[in-house]
């Protein structure tokens, strides 16, 4: 028999704050997480637009042994965990006692990587690397540090799945427990912010060039949009059995009802219609839901021309007539990329819980497919009780969750 | 540099790195206990002292220098 699945604990580090509660006191303010960053600038970059977010300082909580083998996103996605396994009630103990598994989206670890070769170029010696460097160049970086760091004991192994690799990440985790093979897992996201990691992003010129007006530069949806703003951090869900969350008396805070999934089988950059429309009816199918339950869409769109335009087209096509409230994040904080689709049912988790929807910042002007959409420009008070969340990424590959509050 | 310069500088680099206090430090305490050095992080006091005083010590040479003394002298009679 399938088993529930439920979300009973959240962790978050991000450009709208450290913690749930600055995270949820930004969105509701509609503050931005974005800077120019000069560094870039001075690096040639076409667009020197970032989110802004500073290191985790995790001296005194983590040896220097185990800070030796994690980039960024993995001290990122370390305090994003220390939050979500607190607030779901979960202690060392617990985990040393139980096959706890880890599923985390990543899809780079540039930084490492860079740094470690500009090294052997220069000295033409590898040991001057240093041992944290293998593991530190690793793409399942996260979950080898994690893993090893909380001691799990159950699946264990990083999701690159682009900018959908947060939400495949906690689809399968939720697969998984669905099907009995883990009573918990932990999932996420994460994404390195520094310059190495996106600078042959900004090469293909799919950055917004607004750097005179940081702020107004990732505009999803908006007529006037340019580009998106690469962003980062991590974001923990912890999801488990609604049994094993019964049994140890946990916070139960939504049920994952479903994961869509497809794959456009088409261009590797540029995103169509049809395939993520499958995905958001897969999700539907399988929540086996009617489409009037859901409340609000939290959208992938990243503030780019094709990408929103053909992500408006495939919800039109889908709700049909029914216009639950569509927004994206991504105005406030950029394109979190490898983590988007994990901090982001955590932000529309946060909205849920407190009866708002924050604005879609910078829609100003909508656009031909844009209008048809139910968007609010400003935060709103609003209660709802379903959400499905998308997130595409380059190769064509789309996520689609959808989750219920409890 | 002197040699008390140079096993001076080396406990500063040393403390620094690996977290510790410099007192700890002495001629004949044992290095991969006093620094709680694994197979891993040992790489890293090698790639330390390789990087700031430009001596190597190859993996078949590491097994003789136990101590910090022995440290010192293997520093001191190879720059």
């Amino acid at each position: 028999m399938e088993k529930r699945v439920v979300i009973t604990g959240m962790g978050i580090y991000s450009c709208l704050g450290k913690s749930l509660d600055e995270v949820r006191q930004s969105l509701y303010d509609g503050k931005s997480g974005i800077i120019f960053d000069p560094v870039r600038k001075e690096m040639g970059f076409r667009s020197a637009l970032t989110a802004y977010l500073e290191k985790p300082d995790l001296k005194g909580q983590l040896s220097r042994n185990q800070r030796a083998f994690m980039p960024e996103e993995a001290q990122y996605a370390y305090a994003a965990t220390v939050e979500a396994l607190r607030n779901a009630k979960i202690d060392q103990d617990y985990l040393d006692a139980h096959e706890v598994g880890l599923l985390y989206g990543n899809d780079s670890t540039a930084d490492a990587v860079v740094k470690s070769v500009d090294t052997m170029r220069e000295k033409k010696d590898t040991t001057l690397v240093g041992s944290g460097a293998i593991f530190q160049s690793m793409n399942s970086t996260v979950t080898m540090n994690l893993g090893c760091i909380f001691h799990l004991k159950g699946i264990n192994l990083t999701v690159s799945g682009a900018c959908a690799s947060g939400s495949h990440a906690i689809g399968l985790g939720a697969l998984l427990i669905r099907n009995g093979l883990q009573d918990m897992v932990v999932c996420g996201g994460a994404q390195e912010v520094n310059p190495f990691s996106i600078g042959s992003f900004d090469g293909i010129s799919a950055f917004s060039t607004r750097e005179s007006d940081p702020t107004k530069a990732s505009r999803p949806f908006d007529r006037d949009r340019d580009g998106l703003v690469p962003g980062g951090g991590a974001a923990t869900v912890i999801i488990e059995s609604y049994e094993s969350a019964v049994k140890r008396g946990a916070p139960i805070l939504a049920e994952i009802l479903s994961y869509g999934f497809s794959s456009n089988g088409d261009h590797i950059s540029t995103p169509s219609v049809e395939g993520p429309a499958r995905s958001l009816k897969a999700a539907i199918n399988n929540a086996g839901i009617d489409i009037r339950q859901i409340g609000y869409i939290n959208a992938h769109a990243t503030s780019t021309k094709v990408g929103d335009m053909n992500e408006a087209k495939a919800i039109i096509e889908v709700f049909g007539d029914h216009k639950p409230f569509v927004t994206s994040t991504k105005g406030q904080t950029g394109h979190e990329m490898w983590m988007a689709g994990a901090s982001e049912i955590i932000y529309t988790m946060l909205m849920m819980k407190n009866n708002f929807i924050a604005g879609n910042l910078n829609f100003e002007n909508p656009d031909e497919d844009s209008a048809k959409l139910n968007i609010p420009a400003n935060r709103i008070n609003a209660h709802f009780d379903t959400f499905l969340s998308n997130s595409f990424g380059f190769g064509g590959t789309n996520s689609t969750l959808i989750v219920k509050n409890l | 540099m002197e040699k008390q310069e140079l096993i001076e500088k080396i406990n500063q680099v040393l403390a620094e790195e690996f977290e510790v206090e410099q007192s700890v430090i002495t001629p004949d305490a044992d290095i991969r206990e006093t620094l709680s050095l694994d197979s891993l992080s040992l790489v890293d006091m090698v790639a330390l002292i390789e990087e700031q005083f430009g001596v190597k010590i190859k993996g078949t040479e590491l097994s003789s220098v136990k101590t910090f003394g022995l440290l010192y002298d293997f520093v001191f009679e190879r720059m």
